[in-house]
């Protein structure tokens, strides 16, 4: 490495000729750690534009000002109810809602109005300049329409209200958000109390014995398991073994609850080590049992930080596809489940049945329900650490 | 430490009972795991007694729904390889890299920062990466190909393990940034006092100090690109293509474990028994590179007394 250089100018025993280059050497590894360090940052910042720029269209939803006819004769034939020309402009999925307005307002019988009618799937990509298949004749309309202020961009509360569909202007996120509410309320009401009793049994009353090394070797094993083999478990106890039914959030809720468990016992474990001993010591020389101590003294102090631990295990769990795919849950579920028994679909499984359709808006939506759900898991996640900040006492 | 038992019966059953519903808890997460091996295990025999299990590590052919179906996984084998490959050439350097800019360069208030941003990355569910892997990075590298002269697919190996060698990044500089820190100062400053540049000092010193602690993140690593499985079942090929250019369409064994048990075959059927043997080689591999993992960093806990990590 040094090479010592006697014959050097400056007579120095330690000069080192070799030292500027080794210096620029240094200056060069210090350039490369910075490099990755700002990629990594970079490729996030490129990532949330990319997914903010195809998502943000979908939050405007096209409308088209037609006139409708109202009588028996369109009720049965909705194709009829609006001029033959504004048949490809205007959505299908909206005339087939035509007897359903009627039953609400029956006082429309009969009479012609002007209405804002959804727009097909095509004119809304049209109108935000995407890629679109249009005849040059219904284009030519949607020009004149909108220089008439027939056409407008409204916002897009199907997006939010609707459930899935095959007609992609008539897609939602519902049914999958009250999927995503009921598989993760199962979820926690089993990895919650599982957890915490787990990591209370392991921190304040287990030897360390034999039993309590497999325990802990068992639980670092499943953190790591990749979390597609708890859907073949999902799928092969308890959907074969068990009989409970493909599809519904309570074989899901409970696949992402074994999944969920480490996270949990984890957190709680480190929680609970944290709350020093000289508060047991107290309760016990009053004469508490350890139970009582626990139950009285621990356990309370120690709940912000498991609440915090649990809310980032349930984080995880929501963003959790792989397993629940392989359990059923990626069915087209137009409705919302009303049980957990159900068919159902969660928002990351509907967000991949959207990216394999072949419709340019399915990707628009897909990008916006990665938005909605990123919004959510950040949301959770700053929760989380709020509460951290909140409660958390220095001892 | 000593506690009381109380006098009170009533309340030394209650006690009792809390006490075995704890340990009652705690045996679960046993059985997840042994119901994991065994639900995989006991399919995967009934796999085996349909398939020759030899041919299913060493056969070249992969025909699954075709008259005389033949299940040679090798093709899918060397598809994960490639494409874990490529993750780990994206994440071993930059993962790396920021750790050291983390933990050696950066004052404390410019990590405290940085740190949170990277663990954002961590927290992205891996079907958004799928996506973007299928409709961003996926063309885009088409594009690129075409400007060299070379022909990519939409469903390049390349596209699915780029992306998830980014999303392998934290894994690694998470772990690497606590072990790196971990490293004795004093070890720093000897080198520094023999007239050691920085960087010779991270480079000889610290780096080969943390080594164990590095080791099993990339362990860690690798064992998660490996049963990755969203990224590449949105991104990567269902063809089994025994090639090792990363331009070409490649399948996985996540991909096919997928496949095999969303189509509307029979459950008895080879062609979805054969993912339970594709998910028993998942879980023998991840175990032993977690387990490796697990080695790796006990031994350097146990070389500088650090319990925090």
């Amino acid at each position: 490495m040094i090479k010592r250089n006697n014959k050097s100018k400056e007579n120095n025993p330690f000069y080192d000729p070799t030292l500027k280059s080794r210096h620029r050497s240094s200056k060069r590894f210090k350039k490369f750690t910075l490099t990755s360090l700002i990629f990594s940052i970079a490729f996030l910042v490129f990532f949330l534009y990319d997914i903010i720029s195809k998502g943000t269209p979908a939050f405007e939803q096209a409308y088209v000002s037609v006139p409708v006819t109202y009588n028996e004769k369109t009720i049965k034939n909705t194709r009829k109810a609006i001029d033959r020309k504004y048949l490809r402009v205007v959505s299908r999925a909206w005339l087939r809602e035509i007897p359903r307005q009627v039953k609400e307002d029956p006082s429309l019988m009969g009479k012609t109005v002007n209405k804002w009618a959804l727009a097909d799937d095509q004119v809304d990509q049209y109108l935000k300049g995407h890629y679109y298949k249009l005849k040059r004749k219904d284009r030519a309309l949607i020009d004149d329409m909108k220089a008439h202020g027939a056409v407008e961009l409204k916002f897009n509360t199907i997006f939010f209200t609707n459930g899935d569909s095959k007609i992609p202007e008539f897609a939602g996120l519902n049914s999958a958000i009250i999927g995503s509410i009921f598989t993760l309320i199962i979820t926690m009401l089993f990895a919650f109390p599982i957890g915490v009793m787990t990591a209370i049994y392991l921190e304040e009353f287990a030897d360390d014995n034999k039993f309590t090394q497999t325990i802990e070797v068992n639980i670092n094993n499943l953190a790591a398991i990749p979390s597609i083999l708890f859907g073949l478990l999902g799928l092969a106890i308890f959907i074969n073994l068990f009989g409970l039914p493909r599809s519904s959030p309570l074989v899901g809720g409970l696949t992402l609850a074994l999944m969920t468990l480490p996270i949990i016992i984890v957190s709680s474990r480190a929680a609970l080590r944290a709350v020093p001993d000289s508060i047991r010591q107290a309760g016990y020389g009053l004469g508490l049992t350890k139970i009582e101590v626990t139950r009285d003294h621990v356990l309370p102090l120690a709940f912000p930080g498991i609440l915090t631990g649990s809310i980032i295990g349930l984080a995880q769990a929501m963003g959790e596809t792989a397993p629940l795919i392989i359990i059923g849950m990626i069915a087209f579920i137009p409705d919302a489940p009303s049980t957990v028994t159900q068919a159902a679909t969660v928002m990351p499984a509907q967000l991949f049945t959207w990216a394999g359709m072949p419709e340019r808006m399915y990707i628009e939506k897909t990008a916006a329900g990665i938005m909605v759900l990123l919004t959510v898991l950040i949301s959770l996640n700053a929760l989380a650490i709020y509460l951290r900040k909140k409660f958390e006492v220095k001892w | 430490m000593h506690s009381f038992e109380s006098k009170n019966r009533s309340t030394v059953i209650k006690e009792r009972i809390i006490k075995t519903l704890l340990i009652t808890a705690s045996t679960i997460s046993i059985l997840t795991t042994f119901g994991i091996l065994f639900s995989i295990l006991f399919e995967a025999i009934a796999f085996f007694e349909l398939r020759s299990f030899w041919y299913f590590l060493t056969g070249t052919t992969w025909s699954p729904g075709q008259v005389g179906s033949q299940f040679g996984a090798v093709p899918i084998f060397t598809g994960t390889f490639m494409i874990t490959l490529i993750a780990m050439a994206v994440a071993v350097p930059i993962g790396l890299g920021s750790a050291v800019y983390m933990s050696e360069y950066a004052s404390h208030k410019v990590r405290d920062y940085l740190k949170p941003i990277l663990e954002v990355l961590a927290g992205i569910p891996t079907v958004v990466y799928g996506f973007f892997a299928a409709i961003t990075v996926a063309p885009l590298i088409v594009k690129v190909a075409a400007f060299f002269g070379l022909e990519a697919t939409f469903n390049s190996a390349l596209a699915s393990g780029v992306v998830m060698g980014i999303m392998i990044i934290p894994v690694i500089s998470s772990l690497s940034d606590d072990v790196i820190r971990a490293v004795p100062d004093s070890q720093r400053k000897a080198s520094l006092g023999l007239g050691m540049t920085q960087g010779e000092t991270i480079k000889n010193i610290v780096l080969p100090s943390a080594m164990p602690g590095i080791i099993s993140a990339v362990l860690l690593g690798f064992s998660k690109a490996i049963g990755e499985t969203m990224i590449v079942v949105m991104a990567a090929g269902l063809r089994p293509n025994l090639s090792f250019n990363p331009l070409e369409d490649m399948t996985t064994v996540t991909v096919r474990i997928v496949d095999a048990l969303v189509g509307d075959q029979a459950f008895n059927s080879p062609e979805t028994l054969v993912a339970f043997a594709l998910g028993l080689t998942l879980f023998v591999v991840t175990l032993i590179l977690n387990i490796l993992s697990l080695m790796m960093i006990r031994k350097f806990k146990e070389k500088y007394k650090v319990n925090t990590l």
